[in-house]
Order: structure tokens, then C-alpha cells, then sequence
């Protein structure tokens, strides 16, 4: 199974102009997800630097290279952070961290710093998982739902599609739009199955990207009954590494009659994100600050 | 916080949705289910709260199966446990 | 008295020729993208081994996902019916049936005399039928007939996180690499599909006797691992998936004899 198709660009950012060593509180946020884990690092409750790479065998180990490459070129090292939040499938395996706390909180919380506090109904869709969560101004969940047991709907399950079809991730906003006709979305929900839908539509001669249409179409209406399940509350925004997804995104807000608030950062931070800002909170509680 | 554990697939859509501002921590659900499906935990925001074990989660469609005969239709133990009514089936 | 049941399946046709109450050919053809010349073809195969010419069998009945689209039958009857029909023919004290195919898993009960009282169906879902167990060999690089007898080499249970079958072949994958020996790894893969399997059954009550029909009733490590969890025998027909065909016809040569039921 090639893996090359469907592989985000992994990177690190660091903020130029931040003096660290100013600051009170240095928080930190490692997400370790099943298919990428991320590290941020908060000054203060301000963004500094992140990481974005993808989940290697070892959980552990992900975290501390995650960590590692957020800090690195920046003079700081693990023990200038006064607390680490672990999150994610993984959260379990951050060695250094302080505390680990649900996915779901972190999203809420990150997606409120990321999109403000008028965001109401907040769609992850992560590696292996998919997430509806609403919360309140303060980015406090106050329902969820989260499926990680069916890979349609999930990174995985576009995956399949993506190396089935031989295009890479960031091409499938573009060629599932150069199509003449929308296509019926493929009509099983199961992947296994759409998969094998998808490969005799090949054979009868559809083009790669009306089934590529046809199976983001499917992907979106999967997408959208959850979101039924909880209610869509407007603001409504998308974190994980679906928001780069336009073949689904664009179907999906169109099926919704809402649009979504446009990111200013990566959404695939979201999670760390919530977990550097509950370690900031937790910092100050307990008094591990540093001045 | 309504916490909706379970999933949805090509099979149907089966959650167990468990209110935690309703939650009393009276613990009966999770004594009355036959199957171990319940449990206490304290969430993220320091609630004491019923939830679904992580182990039946993603198969919890399984993991009822016992109290969802396809003829008789029973009123299920948790449910009726539940003084609040902060338990909902979704199938 | 002859007649003919013709299984529409997902991804096989299957037909079976009856004569008195005795199978006396059967075929089977894979669907395909033109299953209307799979299904001729599977026809002319049946025909020419019975040394009869279907076209001349007005008692046809079919079943199968595709049971309507069989121009040549006289009338079809579900996949429960036929299952439970096809059961009954092997072993007349049969009361629950579990056949289990690529794509669909379905649990059967009836009555004392072949009567369907109650049914339930896993669908849609590749973690409940035989596709499961198909990517599970592939992900481990065995062959589909070497997979089930793998299984009962080990005498060592895990139990699967995984309860979908995309994410289980990345649970096979690490568990390769944690140097797990693959017949333990096969041992959980067919104990956790008989665990969804019998979990859907219970639906229904499990009375005995039990019988397994349909593609995956092939599958030794499957029996093995369903068996232990149903706690109970399992009967097993010969060519476990031709029964639905074969109930099919049974149907047929009994709707032509009377005016009534057909065990439907």
C-alpha cells in the first residue's frame, strides 16, 4: 500500500519577534494522534512555536520529537515550560507530561483561541476520528459526539480514496471540482465497500475525479448526519486535517446552508492548542510559574 | 455536558448519550447494566459523571445486544434506572 | 419433480438444481460487473452438469441480494427464508441459522417446522461479514484457505481494539511488528468477527440446533471461534454456500406441489 498520496506537509513555526524569557507562564500542548501528533507552546497564553509531523510506531517517541521540533531554534528547552498537557489517542504516552486531558476539551478550548469566542459548533475530523463538538464563549464543551470506530468519514477512509484514485491530499479540493456534472455520491457508507463501488466505476470508465467527487460528496452527507445528531449552532468551524479538505469542505457547507469561519492558523494545532492553554490555566492554579 | 458515546456506520447509528448536568452519581445505571458498558468517571471539568467504558465504545452497537432482543423490545435497565432520565439510547 | 434456486449473491451466483428432493448440480459464477451474464453463464453450468435446459424448469425460484433481478424466475424469496429453508434440508431440527457471506451476516430463528419467527441482519459493515476476514488475510499476507487453519494453531487470545476493518488491518500491521506470531494475530482476527456474530445472533435467541451456512461456514478458525463463543455444536451442511440455492429451490419444488406457503 503506498503511503506517499495522501501524506500534509510536516513543519515547524516559531513566532520571530517573541521574547520568551518575559514571559510568566510557559505552557505546552503535545496532541499525539493516531496518524499525526503535534507539540505548541504557549508564552503567556500567546502562540510561540508549534510542530506538525506524522505519528511514527512509537507514541513516546512522537511526543518528544514533536516537542523537540517545536522548540527547536528557539533557545527554550523542555524545562523552561512549567506544564505540559498531553491529548490525543496517544495522551497517555507524553512521558514529560503534567496531565492528560480528552481531545474533546482541548478542541473546544482550541478552537475557541483559534476562531474566537463566537464559535458555537466546532467538526474535527482527525486521522482516525471524526468530532462534533458545541461549546460556549469560553470554549467549554457543552455536548459532543465522537466516532472513531468507522473509518468512513475519517482521514483513513479519504486515504483509502486518495491512493485508490493515485492523488495526493492537497489535490483533491481542485480535480473533485473539474468535473462537468456533480456526481450521485457513491452509495456505500463502508469503505471497504465504497471501495469496491468506486473501482467498477472506474472500470465502466468514469473519470478519477467524478468518482473523487463522488466519493467527497459521500464523505460530506456521512459528516453532515453527525452534525444533525448534535444541531449546528452558528459560528461553525472546522479544525483537524479535514479544514484542508475543499472537496468535502465546499459540499459539506453547502449541504449545511452555513459557512465556516476561515482558519488564521494550521487546524491540525487545535488540539495542542486546547491543551497549552488548560496547561496555562493549570500552571497558574498550582503555582508552577515562573515568576 | 452531553457526552454522546458510540458511532455511526454503515450499519446504522448507535449512541448512548449521558447528561452530565443531569448525572446524579447515584451509580445505579452502572450497576444494573448486565453487560458492563458503564462506568463513573471524573471529566475534564472535574465532573463526577456516568460514562461508557472506552472498551465498549466503538462496539457498542455489541455490547447492548443483550438488552435489545429483536422480538420483545424490553424497557432497558439503564434507562429506567435513571432517576434524572440522563441516559438516552439512540437506537 | 424438478426445480431450480438461483442465488443472487454480492459477489457470487450460485444455482442449484433439485430433482425429487436430491441436489443434482450446482455452479457457481462470480458476478462481476455483468452479473446478467454471470448469472447465464452460472445457468447454462448447472444445466449442462444436470444434463437438463433451465429454460425448460418453469419451478425457479431465486434469493439473494439480487433476487429481483432473475428474469427467468418465477417468483424469489428472502435471504432469511432461504437460508433457513436451505438449513432445514441437511438437518430437519434445526432452529436458529447463522449465515454469514461476504457482505451481509444474518442470524435466522424458526419454529419446529422451518417456520421464520424472527431475524436479524449486520449489514453494510465489512467488521460483520466475510470481507473482514478476506482483508484481514491479505493484510497479513496469507492466503484467504490457509487463513482459518492458521487460527487454530495458537492457543493464545487478544482481543481486538479495532471493530472496523480498514483500522484492524493497521492493528494486524502493529501487531506484526510487536513480532506477534501471525497465527495468534489470526486467532483474534476470526474470534473477533465470531464476537460480532454471535453478539447479533443472541438477538434472537440461540435454540438449539445451530446451523452455520454461507461462504464463511468454510472457514475453520471462524466455526472454531463461533462455536466457543455460542457456547454450542454447530451443524455444518456440505457446500455451506450453496444452502441459500438450495432453499431456493426447495421453495420452488414445494410452490409448484401446493398452493400455500412456500417457507417464506
Amino acid at each position: 500500500m503506498s503511503t506517499e498520496y495522501w501524506r500534509w506537509k510536516e513543519y515547524n513555526w516559531k513566532d520571530p519577534e517573541s521574547d520568551w524569557q518575559q514571559a510568566s507562564v510557559i505552557s505546552a500542548g503535545v496532541d499525539v494522534g493516531s496518524v499525526s501528533s503535534q507539540a505548541v507552546v504557549m508564552t503567556d497564553g500567546e502562540l510561540f512555536a508549534y510542530s506538525n509531523m506524522r505519528t511514527g510506531s512509537d507514541s513516546p517517541e512522537s511526543a518528544e520529537n514533536a516537542m523537540k521540533w517545536a522548540l527547536e531554534d528557539t533557545g527554550m528547552t523542555l524545562g523552561d515550560i512549567n506544564y505540559v498537557v498531553g491529548t490525543g489517542y496517544g495522551r497517555v504516552n507524553v512521558p514529560f507530561a503534567d496531565r492528560a486531558i480528552t481531545e474533546i476539551a482541548c478542541h473546544g478550548r482550541g478552537a475557541n483561541y483559534m476562531y474566537g469566542p463566537t464559535v458555537r459548533t466546532i467538526l474535527d475530523m482527525g486521522g482516525q476520528d471524526c468530532k462534533a463538538i458545541l461549546v460556549d464563549e469560553r470554549g467549554k464543551v457543552q455536548e459532543f459526539l465522537m466516532n472513531d470506530k468507522c473509518a468512513a468519514g475519517t482521514g483513513r477512509g479519504m486515504e483509502v480514496f486518495a491512493d485508490l484514485l493515485e492523488i495526493s491530499i492537497e489535490e483533491i479540493g481542485d480535480l473533485s471540482f473539474d468535473i462537468d456534472e456533480e456526481p450521485e455520491p457513491v452509495s456505500s457508507t463502508c469503505v471497504i465497500f465504497a471501495k469496491s463501488e468506486a473501482t467498477g466505476l472506474l472500470r465502466q470508465g468514469w473519470p478519477k475525479n467524478d468518482v473523487l467527487a463522488a466519493y467527497c460528496s459521500a464523505m460530506s452527507d456521512r459528516v453532515f448526519a453527525l452534525l444533525e445528531r448534535v444541531g449546528v449552532q452558528e459560528d461553525f468551524a472546522i479544525t483537524g486535517g479535514i479544514a484542508k479538505n475543499a472537496g468535502v469542505v465546499r459540499r459539506l457547507t453547502k449541504v449545511m446552508g452555513v459557512d465556516a469561519l476561515e482558519p488564521k492558523h494550521d487546524t491540525q494545532i487545535a488540539g495542542a492548542l486546547g491543551g497549552a492553554l488548560f496547561a496555562k490555566a493549570l500552571a497558574e492554579k498550582e503555582g508552577k510559574v515562573r515568576s | 455536558m452531553r457526552a454522546n458515546y458510540g458511532y455511526q456506520d454503515g450499519s446504522g447509528a448507535f449512541f448512548i448519550t449521558i447528561d452530565s448536568n443531569l448525572c446524579t452519581s447515584c451509580e445505579d445505571c452502572v450497576t444494573i447494566c448486565p453487560s458492563g458498558v458503564l462506568e463513573m468517571i471524573t471529566d475534564d471539568y472535574d465532573d463526577v459523571t456516568a460514562a461508557v467504558t472506552e472498551e465498549h465504545r466503538k462496539k457498542i452497537k455489541y455490547s447492548c445486544a443483550e438488552c435489545k432482543p429483536m422480538e420483545l423490545q424490553p424497557p432497558l435497565p439503564c434507562i429506567t434506572a435513571c432517576e434524572p432520565g440522563a441516559i438516552e439510547h439512540s437506537w | 419433480m424438478i426445480s431450480i434456486g438461483i442465488d443472487m449473491g454480492a459477489k457470487n451466483v450460485k444455482v442449484v438444481f433439485l430433482r425429487d428432493g436430491e441436489v443434482i448440480s450446482k455452479s457457481l459464477v462470480t458476478a462481476g460487473l455483468d452479473t446478467e451474464g454471470a448469472l447465464k453463464e452460472a445457468l447454462k453450468q448447472a444445466s449442462q452438469a444436470a444434463d437438463l435446459d433451465y429454460r425448460e424448469v418453469p419451478n425457479i425460484t431465486s434469493t439473494g441480494a439480487g433476487r429481483k433481478d432473475v428474469p427467468m424466475a418465477r417468483d424469489y424469496i428472502t435471504e432469511v427464508g432461504a437460508a433457513a429453508r436451505g438449513a432445514r434440508f441437511f438437518f430437519d431440527d434445526v432452529r436458529t441459522v447463522i449465515d454469514v457471506g461476504a457482505e451481509e451476516g444474518r442470524g435466522v430463528r424458526c419454529d419446529e417446522n422451518g417456520k421464520v419467527l424472527d431475524f436479524v441482519v449486520n449489514e453494510k459493515c465489512a467488521a460483520g461479514a466475510g470481507a473482514f476476514t478476506e482483508s484481514m488475510a491479505r493484510a497479513l499476507e496469507v492466503p484467504l484457505e490457509e487463513f482459518g487453519p492458521l487460527s487454530l494453531e495458537s492457543d493464545r487470545e487478544i482481543p481486538m481494539n479495532a471493530q472496523c476493518a480498514v483500522f484492524a488491518e493497521s492493528e494486524v500491521v502493529s501487531l506484526v511488528h510487536a513480532k506477534t506470531p501471525k497465527k495468534d494475530i489470526a486467532r483474534a482476527v476470526h474470534d473477533a468477527i465470531a464476537s460480532r456474530i454471535s453478539s447479533m445472533v443472541r438477538r434472537v435467541g440461540v435454540e438449539p440446533s445451530v446451523a452455520l451456512v454461507g461462504g464463511l461456514a468454510y472457514n475453520v478458525g471462524f466455526i472454531d471461534s463461533l462455536g466457543r463463543d455460542l457456547e454450542t455444536e454447530l451443524l455444518i451442511p456440505p457446500d455451506p454456500e450453496y444452502t441459500a440455492a438450495i432453499g431456493a429451490a426447495v421453495v420452488a419444488a414445494d410452490r409448484a406441489t401446493a398452493t400455500s406457503e412456500g417457507g417464506e
